[in-house]
């Protein structure tokens, strides 16, 4: 057994903590995160709960362990759903090449120039903030890096003489796509579905800081953020607690998809 | 004897920015069942597109191409599937021709795609194993995965693969330029082995003019997209007509290593 690379190990366990804890808030959190209780308004890190208490006076703590689960899930979702249409559309355009190829790019390319918060703010005025106008703002967002990314391992599979082979075998373009290119590139599409979800997280942060995340009372560490802003001089532990939990996620997510693409790395693959 | 692949005045033009470049200019060559058919040239001679126009991945600027009475290029799509059956191919590097994620059984009954009536299940399995041991490897090896084999291994499984149709015309495109020369020498003797047993007919494409010798029973010299030089293989080797095939011979470096012993000065 080869050593697993450094990024891969913590990433990996920033990952599996953020989950956890995601799934933990499910059935348990220290204290109800709605539960409002005007006696611990503000109290410090310790004073009240693990984390203190915001300016209702919830538990920080219980926030922070419920609001990952708003954030991994609409993160993940949004990723998974542009992850998929973005590396169909990309490998359709290797496999069809010319025309079909030009204008799926071009329409692609479209997509990649809009601003990600302007996009989401026109959404959220036409469909109202919620989850699903974080997922799909941030799913649309997705498409056009899946699908760069996509196209271009796919174009190199393309190229293979396996390919070639295939084709003496009477197989057609989408037959070729489903046997051997999504196979053989399935694990660069895990590293950026990780590195993604990552900056997922960031997005579903930005949109809720903005007000066109999840409805209240749901908890959210972007709009923790926002209501925090006020107090940040009296109870600077409103602000680190989420601004905190926000960049761990990130930088777990960004190090796992690091240390799955040195796994998967076909230099290290031939050497090892 | 049977005529298996005729081509007839093949052509092949490529766009190159403005422009374009003649890869094939007015090819005609036969091969008959059972023989072996060289054909030599330099990188860029315009071989290897030959070898993919013969197999129909691509298709020629001008030209036919009959394989077993039938013209490639006029054969609707269904039709063409059907007739791939019949021709397969070897392809030069065994590193990029078989796919590192398919196991090697899957990827040896990969052309059985083309036969409707194609055995499955246990009857498939058998027909690979013993494939397998054909082409001198184990049964076992169909549950092995490319990266567990050597380059001349590799080689073998692209053979069986190209063989489980029971085609009538091999193409091998350069299939032992890429192995060591005691290897080559092993895949060489496999394909002449193959050729006995089975009657197929192989056209061989290489620029080692030492390994024309050692199997082709005729050759066909290219140079810039044109034949210059075509005969049964003793009599090209032995007394080249063409300036172009001298200096090829001339140029050969490796031939008392493997194939030609004992050749006459040039």
């Amino acid at each position: 057994m080869r050593r697993l690379p450094v990024s891969l190990v913590i990433g990996g366990a920033i990952t599996a903590l953020l989950l956890g804890a995601a799934l933990l808030s499910r059935v348990w959190t220290p204290a109800d995160p709605t539960a409002m209780n005007v006696l611990n308004r503000l109290k410090g890190p310790g004073e009240a709960g693990l984390l203190g208490a915001d300016q209702i006076g919830r538990d920080v703590f219980s926030i922070v362990m419920a609001g990952a689960w708003t954030s991994l899930g609409v993160a993940l979702t949004a990723t998974i759903l542009g992850g998929a249409v973005g590396t169909l559309l990309g490998v359709t355009a290797a496999a069809r090449g010319g025309t079909v190829e030009r204008v799926l790019m071009a329409a692609n390319g479209v997509l990649f120039s809009f601003p990600p918060i302007l996009s989401a703010i026109l959404l959220g005025a036409l469909m109202g903030p919620g989850a699903l106008t974080s997922i799909t703002a941030i799913g649309v967002f997705m498409v056009p890096v899946f699908a760069r990314i996509s196209r271009a391992a796919a174009m190199q599979i393309w190229a293979r003489d396996f390919v070639q082979a295939a084709r003496m075998a009477g197989k057609g373009q989408a037959l070729i796509t489903v046997q051997h290119v999504i196979p053989n590139i399935q694990a660069q599409i895990i590293v950026q579905l990780a590195i993604q979800t990552g900056l997922g997280i960031l997005s579903e942060a930005g949109l809720s800081f903005l007000g066109m995340g999840v409805a209240p009372p749901t908890p959210s560490w972007g709009r923790m953020l926002a209501d925090a802003q006020t107090y940040i001089s009296g109870a600077p532990h409103l602000v680190l607690a989420p601004g905190l939990a926000i960049a761990i996620a990130v930088l777990g997510l960004n190090l796992l998809g690091d240390g799955l693409r040195d796994l998967t790395d076909p230099r290290r693959r031939q050497a090892s | 004897m049977a005529e298996i692949l005729r081509v007839e005045n093949l052509s092949r033009d490529f766009q190159l920015g403005q422009g374009h470049v003649r890869a094939l200019d007015d090819v005609s060559l036969s091969l008959e069942q059972g023989r072996i058919l060289g054909v030599v040239g330099e990188s860029g001679s315009g071989k290897s597109t030959l070898a993919k126009l013969v197999m129909a991945l691509d298709r020629p600027t001008a030209g036919r191409v009959v394989i077993d009475g039938q013209d490639l290029f006029a054969l609707p799509p269904r039709a063409l599937r059907q007739a791939r059956r019949h021709f397969q191919m070897v392809f030069q590097d065994p590193y990029g021709s078989l796919d590192p994620r398919h196991a090697v059984g899957r990827i040896v009954a990969e052309p059985l795609h083309l036969d409707p009536a194609a055995p499955k299940g246990a009857a498939r399995r058998d027909l690979v194993a013993g494939l397998l041991e054909d082409v001198g490897l184990a049964a076992a090896d169909a549950d092995r995965f490319p990266h567990e084999f050597s380059g001349g291994q590799r080689q073998r499984i692209a053979i069986a693969r190209a063989l489980i149709t029971k085609p009538r015309l091999l193409v091998a495109d350069e299939a032992t330029s890429a192995l060591d020369l005691t290897v080559q020498k092993q895949i060489l003797e496999l394909i002449l082995r193959l050729r006995d047993e089975h009657g197929i007919s192989v056209l061989f494409i290489t620029h080692n003019i030492g390994v024309v010798d050692e199997i082709c029973d005729e050759v066909a010299v290219m140079q810039d997209g044109r034949l210059v030089e075509t005969g049964p293989a003793r009599q090209v080797l032995d007394h080249p007509r063409q300036d172009y095939t001298r200096r090829l011979l001339a140029a050969e470096p490796m031939l008392n290593v493997i194939g030609r012993r004992n050749r006459a000065p040039v």
